[in-house]
């Protein structure tokens, strides 16, 4: 059941430049999987859209989600000025998840790039049992995460959940090039495939793992309006006609975030 | 027990609380927010006689106080829509409005030739969307257009005709009156104002399309007037709508002189909107002792 309700700040941080960690007390975290979103409203008044920021981490006892962003415009600014106790809107939870029961006993490898690899860390979290205290769902997790450079963020805790590689643009850490590079330098072969990042980077593993014949789940993003469905702002091309629009045009926002990326076409 | 019961063309509304077309889908979406018996009336998105893909991506963007879409009338044709859509309206106590779009005359006659053999309450001709190359706003920026489609669908609607109206002309009135010399039952305005955004880092347009329709608070006052102005220029009902985003802003719509609102992209900021302007409206009845809602429809003049 998708809500509309108030949160309020725990604790706000610049954890890299220009990205910020924000915990948020929501009971929208009740419900929250990985690989879902959020969307947050500004308390300005000229900026009136939800903003979709997608959940990196949700507390153990279900109270609170943690939003990694960018800082990229008015809104994400604002946000990283927020301080504990202010109280802010919430639109959540929104969006389908990653398919975590796919995983069960296989080796998943989670690919996140950049301001992708905030989701990554629940799902990580959640695919290993929270790092064994609990029964995990894959049999083993891998986290092959691409940054710009060595200005990294989340690290920490995904060692805590997925053995980690890197890969960076400019080869300041692991892997100089693509996660797909990274992967095929440290000779990992995923059963199956998360990944969360820029487009071009999911197209790269859309290809490979393709051509590989491997399952991968892609988690795409496009301008939205409602995040609910109903504008049909943030469309993706779709290899079948859908169930919902008849015209190959899936919705991101309800339909996805995440697709299996034989079903769509970027 | 404050009245705001309306009548449109002789369709009764339990109230003037409907939905602007294109921000609701046809209610399913936002049915887990809203209690869609406690509205007036459902106006879906627009359909037309076969189904449309729409724009490329981006679609919408934020601007000042309001946002910029250029959709492109995507929909899943009149065959889905029958068999989906107003087979899901049909479990709600509300009137039905069914937007209808098309690239030609014909294209608009068949869907309203499909709407005839359906329970629907009321049909809304697309003659305003500025964010298609091919029909909808080139039947509404010249009077004789608008008289010339109105007529024809007119003689095949066997359902009341609503004809929605772009505010982008030099006088929304005298579409107003060609409407209604047709024949046309009400006038819905306004439709979107036509705008462009540039990211200045990317040198450019921040809209597939170039240029998208603008909703939302910023065009309020606007819409305002250009009902206001309207009332003074036809008889027939108007259903007024452009950046509603509580219960005050439809009241100052229908003292323009609007029968009945439209709440539109604030939906997608307030998903409970609509919901509470029925609520606010009675509110503001109640404090104000008005007991028949109709008393203010077009009381400033």
């Amino acid at each position: 059941m998708k809500k509309k309700v108030a949160g309020f700040v725990i604790r706000s941080e610049e954890i890299a430049m220009d990205i910020y960690s924000l915990w948020i007390e929501t009971e929208l975290a009740k419900d929250a999987k990985p690989g879902q979103f959020v969307g947050v409203f500004t308390n300005d008044k000229s900026a009136i859209l939800p903003r979709p920021i997608s959940i990196c981490e949700v507390s153990d006892d279900k109270t609170a989600l943690r939003l990694v962003y960018r800082v990229v415009g008015k809104g994400t600014k604002e946000f990283s000025h927020l301080h504990a106790g202010r109280r802010l809107q919430l639109l959540g939870v929104l969006g389908n998840g990653f398919p975590v029961e796919e995983a069960q006993g296989k080796h998943a490898v989670l690919m996140g790039g950049g301001i992708g690899v905030p989701p990554i860390v629940e799902l990580a979290k959640v695919l290993s049992g929270k790092g064994g205290e609990e029964a995990p769902i894959a049999k083993q997790v891998t986290a092959v995460i691409g940054y710009r450079d060595a200005g990294t963020f989340l690290l920490e805790e995904l060692q805590q959940y997925a053995k980690v590689v890197i890969a960076t643009d400019d080869g300041s850490l692991g892997t100089k090039g693509t996660v797909i590079d990274a992967l095929n330098a440290n000779d990992i072969s995923p059963d199956l495939i998360y990944s969360c990042g820029p487009m071009p980077m999911l197209r790269g593993i859309k290809n490979w793992a393709e051509a590989k014949n491997i399952p991968a789940y892609i988690s795409l993003e496009e301008r939205m309006a409602c995040g609910v469905g109903a504008c049909l702002g943030c469309v993706c091309k779709t290899k079948n006609v859908d169930h919902h629009s008849h015209v190959n045009n899936a919705r991101i926002c309800t339909d996805g975030p995440v697709f299996d990326s034989r079903e769509v076409e970027i | 027990m404050a009245s705001q019961k309306i009548s449109i063309a002789g369709v009764e509304f339990k109230n003037p609380v409907v939905t602007a077309s294109g921000t609701f889908g046809s209610g399913m979406e936002y049915g887990e927010f809203v209690d869609l018996n406690k509205l007036g009336g459902v106006v879906t998105k627009g359909v037309a006689n076969v189904p449309w893909p729409g724009n490329p991506t981006p679609r919408v963007t934020e601007v000042y106080g309001g946002m910029l879409n250029a959709i492109g009338l995507q929909n899943p044709g009149i065959d889905v829509f029958i068999e989906r859509d107003l087979a899901f309206l049909r479990d709600y106590d509300t009137n039905v409005i069914v937007n209808v779009c098309g690239k030609s005359v014909q294209d608009y006659l068949d869907v309203v030739e499909r709407l005839n053999d359906t329970d629907i309450d009321m049909m809304e001709i697309n003659i305003s969307c500025p964010n298609v190359k091919e029909g909808a706003i080139a039947f509404g920026q010249k009077a004789e257009s608008v008289f010339d489609i109105t007529k024809k669908i007119k003689d095949v609607a066997k359902k009341p005709v609503i004809m929605k109206l772009s505010p982008n002309v030099t006088d929304i009135t005298e579409m107003a009156k060609a409407a209604e010399a047709a024949g046309a039952d009400a006038i819905s305005l306004i439709n979107t104002l036509t705008g462009m955004k540039i990211d200045i880092n990317r040198r450019a347009f921040a809209l597939a399309n170039k240029t998208g329709g603008m909703s939302g608070p910023a065009i309020k006052p606007i819409a305002v007037r250009m009902v206001y102005q309207c009332a003074h220029a036809v008889k027939i009902p108007i259903i007024g709508m452009g950046g509603i985003s509580c219960a005050e802003d439809a009241i100052e719509f229908m003292m323009a002189g609007a029968t009945a609102v439209a709440a539109g992209a604030m939906n997608f900021v307030n998903p409970y909107l609509t919901e509470e302007i029925v609520d606010g409206i009675e509110a503001f009845m109640i404090k104000n002792k008005i007991e028949d809602i109709n008393e203010i429809i077009g009381c400033v003049d």
